[in-house]
């Protein structure tokens, strides 16, 4: 089980360093505010904060009284106040409340906004325009990057997805850029570059800008990680709707976590209280688990268990002295495993409960069938079923949305109005494309479209479609081999491709792409794929000849998501890694599922 | 060598003055100094004439002339004065001529006659016209001091950033003061001035009497006063002849001194030098040039021709039509060296070079003897200031030269103080000499820093020299070679008479890609002078398109400035370049622009959904966006309307939007919405309860859970509700009653169209195993086994799908079959395979 590193892969950086960095400059910011002061942080950055610096930390630097920001008038009394925010307009307008509201009191007091990860003129202007630009002063957090784990750097910026692939904001492209020359300056430049996607080329162009206007700094440094891969999440959304089934997607997927760690309910620690855990690499029963298809997890776990009583029945039989030994050795270790151990089973029940409620294997079943391109008949009857039980799509999205982005679905107002402007923008981020009319129908689309007509009058060319996307995939899919050709049963004990992340239905596209290019160490050969993807304009390489790259760094990969990745991907690339004798390491914009992007792409009534 | 002293005055018994000749002076003066208003700059700075002033001329048809010149007398520009009557000149510490004018209006000058700007001293200057004024230097810069025809002063402290202040009166003063000056004292502009036998102090809060402490008795008026250039010390010309020195606080004082010439003095200023004890000042009549200070004999010189003194931090320079002087206190260094018969260790260390030069022993016994002393250091460190102190380059040399003997014999001495002398003796002669003309002494370089020596050659467009300045001692490139560079580069787009395309290419080959050469600035000037079409061509090898954002801006290229923007991927300079075209375009122009890129689109939607929505309508409105103006009604409908009717009247323009936009099938669910929401108002107005809001199942379901199943049937009819989905409504519904009787009339009321499956899946969800069964009964073949195993009725589950034959119902029942309990029927599906397989 939990397949250990090959010997000879080789170490990651030590990226605690981005932790100390954030903090230090934290602590900067709020000395420049002496004295006592009441620090406002916004909901999104409450998280990432506790990872970066705790309470005392803070209360050691004259951080009175802690708020949240929302929209209610705020208590303090303090004579300084200072907001931890996220450039976002509502949040100005929620300080221009507050200050304006001081103002009318006649109460002057001490403002000051500390922006993170960067501050954007359109907030000053904002702030300006409530008349309050003259009575705050700004400052810029620039804690772009969250090591979660030793090998996950997270920017924790889930708005990104929305803001680029759906409104077609690019303001956080810079950031990104911002970040990835942090980490060449820390780590060392990247020999080579590979990237796929409109944003991943902005955000490396943007990147090497910056590298040019400071050079010399980074140059003669031996590059630490010899290669750096960019990708945008609009090249493959079918990955990311996929319902994941490797433990730790599994446990994000039914339990969300959020920032690295898990809010295990009274159901999972069998008591009355919840309890947050920390995810991570540190904790050494989850490590081993992590990476697994579920169906192995509970064998794994009943076996650790009956190690972990071995190991307390050895004491047993101990004269005093091996006893003394124990207990101020061993005891401490088997206890904390043993906790854990408690804890990840009771995860598993929750989730095997949960998932049989939700019919679980039929859900997995229609999305194979549709990845694989068969009985596309009874998917769909499978989706119409959900419609008219009315689950809640962000929550059945699953299945729901696969077929949305492989096939077409029709968007049914008994949803609620809402959910039309949600629809507009799955089709505005190109998950759904509105067919032309005229263009002829499948049988697949003619008797989705009968689905309409209740609703819609019969009229057909309403009915949404992604043909083009659909044909594309299908094409895609047999170019790169995405759906392995199994004779009997899939061993999912002993994967032998990524395809174990998806029960060994689906090999992620976005992993296939990565591995594809590396092997290659360039895009040549796969011209065709790129113009499926309709990234023809966006695919790139860039290698420096320089051979001071050790073998050791050449082997280090920087995969970088733009709109964020899965806990499959991640699983699935490990697995990769492994195989080949590489060492991954993922930089996302945030951690994403299905549920996620759904309701990134929601329209919710406020 | 013996004279080498002839030139030192002793005054009193511990001090020597020296004057020595800096320049003889180039200039082809026609008039005397008298006749000119004169201004020179202190630091070595420039002269400025201003020839034919107007109180003497009656014949106003002679325009005057404003002459500047170098220290040395190099013309570097002329202009015939055109605008009003100057009363005074001045220089600023950016080295800018400020002319004041009778009217008040101050016009400033750049060192080669460029005009620069204007700036008035305020209305009530203008009505009672400039008396005189004083240009004056403080910490923050250049102030000027005005004193009116109503004999009121006003002054600014600092002319770049103008704030006038008006002193208040003199109680009963009549006429002009006798004298005046500026003062500075706690970063702070004092007006001190005489009238009569009295003194009184102007601060902008009040006018106060003051006394000098210890003034001897018989005063009726003072004629003259000079202040110190450090501002600390002050000095009084009484009518009686009697020089009073004291501090400038008036607190203290420090000598005083009976001259015994009545006629006032042209000019008194201070000589003295930082850090030095002794304290004098040099008062200069017509024909007489007079040093006093803390001794009953005072220093004269008889002034051959018209001067003019210029004080400086260490001394006073002296210039007339035909010299250039610079008189000064001898320093310590080199008073201890040159004093007739020193026995000093410097002294004795120039003595024994000289006479290793000359390959005499003697130099090894004067050595010897300063080592007995172990002095040695001390000598070396002696000789290297002096010579930094003197202006002859021979004599510097040898100074230098008797250092760097010393040195040798020395174990450990740390070179840097010789290095460094080297480096600026050298710099200083470079600029002393006669084409540059910026006689600077070593106290003053060191005060003025060699950043601020490199402008001022910048700025006497001495590009070359800079430069080697700079090569030679080695400066950073961004402090040094490449901010000159930019300089030169700034100087040469105002050559109006070369061509743009010559000028941006001559640019370009010198500068090349220099480090901190910043295009985006020469770009500035240029557009400064009017060039606009080589500031967009010098932009164009600007490589960072963020810098090119703002001058396009400015040059009204918003388009441009647009596009760089976007390119640069910055998007806060995008928003800049936005609101700046929303401000300078017309409303549809600005659409316009923003349609052709989609970049600044999204951006420019995204500020307005949070800030701006009627903006946002209005550019879908001109897009003829009408899939999104839908969209933006619907939003409308539940996020900015209140009462019902707006709500419904919101979805009404959304429907008719997407008519529009050909989106029938959002039309069509939009007017159903319209309908919902009337009907959800009638449902609460007669039913009561919440149902606003709703989606059109749950407000079915919560018909249903209220009892009404009439309506809610009629409303499913209404809405048409497939018959499949109201069938699932229905059944969880009336599950979640538990309303079992209901349930099972529904599920008679005709065929299920969903079957019965569901109904014993939603039983089962209610633990009601009971109602389950009976729904099992009637579950269709293919679906039986399934029906039947969630009941739990494992056995006839088998026997059924043994029935059917069906293999994969076969292992499912299997895999139900758990422990003893099922033993029996686990065997039975193991036969009934074992016996198909033999067919």
């Amino acid at each position: 089980m939990a397949f250990p590193h090959r010997p000879d892969a080789p170490e990651l950086p030590d990226f605690s360093m981005l932790k100390r960095l954030a903090r230090d400059q934290l602590i900067y910011l709020l000395e420049q505010l002496p004295g006592k002061k009441d620090l406002f942080i916004e909901a999104d950055l409450m998280s990432p904060l506790d990872r970066i610096a705790n309470v005392s930390i803070l209360k050691q630097h004259e951080v009175d009284k802690l708020y949240k920001v929302e929209n209610k008038p705020a208590l303090s009394s303090s004579e300084q106040l200072c907001f931890l925010v996220r450039p976002r307009i509502k949040n100005m307008r929620y300080i221009a409340s507050l200050v304006n509201a001081d103002k009318l009191a006649g109460r002057t007091r001490k403002y000051k906004v500390i922006f993170s990860p960067q501050k954007f003129y359109a907030c000053e202007m904002v702030l300006e325009e409530e008349g309050i630009y003259g009575d705050v002063s700004c400052d810029e957090w620039a804690f772009s990057l969250l090591p979660l784990d030793v090998d996950l750097l997270s920017m924790e910026l889930p708005e990104f997805f929305r803001d680029y692939f759906l409104e077609g904001d690019q303001r956080w492209i810079n950031t990104v850029a911002q970040a990835l020359h942090l980490l060449s300056t820390l780590y060392g430049p990247f020999p080579n570059c590979y990237g796929i996607g409109r944003c991943a080329k902005m955000a490396y162009e943007l990147w090497r800008n910056l590298e040019e206007e400071e050079d010399g700094e980074t140059k003669g440094r031996r590059p630490e990680i010899g290669h750096i891969f960019l990708l945008d999440r609009d090249v493959d959304f079918v990955t990311a709707l996929c319902s994941q089934v490797v433990y730790e997607g599994l446990v994000d997927d039914t339990f969300r976590i959020k920032c690295g760690s898990v809010d295990f309910g009274p159901e999972v620690t069998s008591s009355d209280k919840s309890l947050k855990v920390l995810l991570n690499a540190e904790d050494k029963v989850f490590n081993e688990i992590r990476n697994e298809h579920f169906s192995n997890v509970f064998g794994f776990l009943s076996q650790k268990a009956r190690n972990l009583q071995a190991q307390y029945d050895r004491r047993r039989g101990m004269d005093i002295k091996q006893m003394k030994n124990f207990v101020s050795q061993e005891l401490k270790g088997l206890k904390q495993e043993h906790r854990l151990l408690s804890l990840h089973i009771g995860a598993c029940e929750s989730i095997m409960k949960k998932k049989t409620k939700q019919d679980f294997q039929e859900l997995i079943k229609t999305e194979h069938a549709l990845l694989e391109g068969f009985n596309i008949r009874e998917s769909t009857s499978y989706i119409e079923e959900h419609i008219d039980r009315q689950v809640p799509p962000s929550h059945c999205s699953r299945g729901y949305i696969v077929l949305l982005s492989l096939t077409s679905v029709v968007p049914d107002s008994s949803y609620g109005p809402e959910h039309l402007l949600t629809f507009s923008n799955l089709r505005r981020a190109g998950l759904l494309t509105e067919q032309a009319p005229g263009d002829t129908l499948t049988a697949v689309e003619s008797k989705v479209s009968k689905l309409v007509t209740d609703k819609a009058a019969g009229k057909i060319t309403d009915a949404f479609s992604s043909l083009a996307k659909r044909s594309n995939f299908r094409a895609i899919s047999k170019k790169l081999n995405l759906i392995p050709r199994v004779d009997g049963e899939y061993d999912l004990k002993v994967p032998r491709d990524m395809a174990y992340v998806f029960s060994g239905a689906y090999v992620p596209l976005s992993c296939r792409i990565i591995e594809q290019v590396l092997e290659r160490r360039s895009w040549q050969g796969l011209d065709e794929v790129v113009r499926l993807l309709n990234c023809s304009d966006f695919a790139f390489t860039d290698m420096t000849k320089e051979d001071k790259a050790s073998s050791e760094s050449l082997r280090l990969i920087l995969v970088v998501f733009l709109g964020g990745c899965t806990f499959s991907e991640i699983s699935a690339l490990r697995f990769l890694g492994r195989e080949k004798g590489y060492r991954f390491i993922f930089l996302t914009t945030a951690v994403t599922n299905s549920a996620r992007l759904m309701e990134a792409m929601s329209e919710v009534k406020a | 060598m013996d004279c080498y002293t002839a030139n030192w005055n002793p005054l009193g018994d511990s001090a020597f003055y020296r004057k020595y000749e800096l320049y003889s002076m180039d200039w082809d003066l026609k008039e005397e100094l008298r006749d000119c208003l004169v201004a020179a700059a202190p630091y070595g700075g420039p002269i400025a004439l201003l020839r034919n002033p107007w109180r003497k001329e009656k014949a106003a048809s002679v325009r005057p002339v404003l002459d500047i010149y170098s220290a040395s007398g190099m013309p570097l520009a002329s202009l015939l004065w055109k605008s009003g009557p100057v009363v005074s000149l001045g220089w600023s510490a950016e080295e800018e001529l400020l002319c004041v004018q009778e009217d008040g209006a101050v016009l400033v000058y750049g060192l080669h006659g460029d005009f620069r700007r204007h700036f008035s001293m305020g209305n009530e200057v203008l009505q009672n016209r400039v008396l005189d004024a004083r240009i004056f230097h403080t910490e923050f810069g250049s102030g000027v001091a005005i004193l009116t025809g109503a004999h009121r002063f006003t002054l600014s402290a600092n002319v770049g950033d103008l704030k006038l202040r008006r002193m208040p009166e003199v109680p009963g003063l009549q006429s002009a003061p006798s004298c005046w000056t500026a003062l500075c004292q706690d970063r702070v502009a004092h007006i001190l001035l005489a009238v009569g036998p009295d003194l009184y102090l102007l601060d902008h809060a009040a006018c106060s009497a003051v006394t000098p402490p210890g003034l001897a008795p018989g005063v009726s008026s003072f004629l003259q006063m000079a202040v110190s250039f450090t501002y600390r010390h002050l000095a009084l010309f009484t009518d009686t002849g009697y020089i009073w020195m004291g501090t400038a606080s008036l607190k203290e004082k420090l000598c005083e001194f009976n001259c015994n010439i009545r006629a006032p003095p042209k000019q008194m200023v201070w000589c003295s030098r930082p850090r030095s004890k002794e304290r004098a000042v040099v008062v200069a009549w017509e024909r007489r040039l007079m040093v006093v200070g803390d001794a009953p004999e005072s220093i004269q010189f008889v002034l051959d021709e018209d001067s003019y003194l210029v004080p400086e931090l260490d001394g006073v320079r002296i210039f007339s039509r035909s010299t250039h002087e610079f008189l000064h206190e001898v320093p310590a260094a080199s008073e201890e060296i040159f004093k007739i018969a020193s026995m000093a260790p410097g002294a004795l260390l120039l003595e024994a070079q000289k006479e290793y030069e000359k390959e005499s022993q003697k130099a090894d016994e004067y050595l010897r003897e300063i080592q007995e002393l172990g002095q040695l250091t001390q000598a070396v460190q002696q000789c290297i200031e002096a010579a930094g102190h003197e202006h002859q380059p021979d004599m510097q040399k040898s100074l230098l030269r008797a250092a760097s003997f010393g040195k040798c014999f020395l174990d450990r001495f740390p070179p840097d103080s010789f290095v460094h002398m080297c480096q600026d003796l050298r710099v200083l002669n470079a600029v002393r000499d006669y084409h540059i003309g910026i006689p600077l002494t070593y106290s003053q370089y060191k005060q003025l820093t060699i950043q601020v020596l490199l402008d001022r050659l910048v700025l006497r467009r001495l590009y070359p020299l800079a430069i080697q300045i700079c090569e030679y001692l080695r400066l950073p490139e961004v402090q040094g070679v490449s901010r000159i560079l930019a300089h030169w580069a700034c100087y040469k787009v105002q050559q109006k008479d070369v061509s743009d395309e010559d000028v941006a290419r001559a640019i370009n080959q010198k500068l090349g890609d220099t480090p901190g050469v910043s295009y985006s600035d020469i770009a500035a000037r240029a557009y400064g002078c009017g060039r606009t079409e080589l500031a967009i061509k010098l932009l164009e090898y600007e490589p960072r398109s963020g810098e090119q954002v703002p001058l396009l801006l400015k040059m009204k290229r918003s388009k441009l400035a647009l596009s760089k923007a976007i390119e640069s991927g910055d998007t806060d300079l995008v928003f800049t370049v936005l609101l700046h075209l929303k401000n300078e375009l017309n409303r549809g122009d600005f659409f316009m622009t923003l349609r052709n890129q989609p970049m600044a689109l999204s951006l420019y939607r995204q500020f307005c959904k949070h800030q701006e929505l009627e903006t946002l309508k209005d550019l879908y409105n001109q897009d003829d966006n009408h899939q999104e103006l839908g969209s933006f009604h619907i939003r409308a409908s539940y996020a900015a309307e209140e009462r019902i009717e707006g709500r419904v009247a919101a979805l009404q323009t959304a429907a008719d939007a997407f008519y529009k936009a050909k989106n029938e099938f959002a039309a069509k669910a939009t007017e159903d919405q319209m309908r919902l929401l009337r009907l959800q108002r009638r449902l609460e107005d007669e039913l009561g309860g919440q149902f606003l809001d709703l989606s059109l199942h749950d407000t079915v379901t919560t018909l249903i859970l209220g009892g009404h199943n009439k309506r809610a049937e009629q409303l499913a009819r209404d809405f048409r509700i497939p018959d499949k989905r109201l069938w699932w409504l229905k059944l969880t519904a009336l599950a979640d009653l538990e309303d079992w009787e209901e349930l099972e009339k529904f599920s008679k009321s005709k065929k299920s169209p969903i079957g019965y499956l569901p109904f014993v899946e939603i039983c089962m969800k209610q633990h009601n195993k009971y109602e389950a069964k009976k729904y099992a009964s009637r579950v269709g073949p293919e679906q039986k086994v399934k029906a039947l195993l969630l009941v739990g009725d494992v056995a006839q589950a088998a026997d059924v799908a043994i029935e059917h034959r069906n293999e994969a119902e076969l292992s499912l029942v299997l895999s139900h079959c758990t422990g003893a309990t099922d033993g029996a029927t686990a065997d039975k599906i193991q036969r009934a395979r074992a016996q198909a397989q033999k067919k």
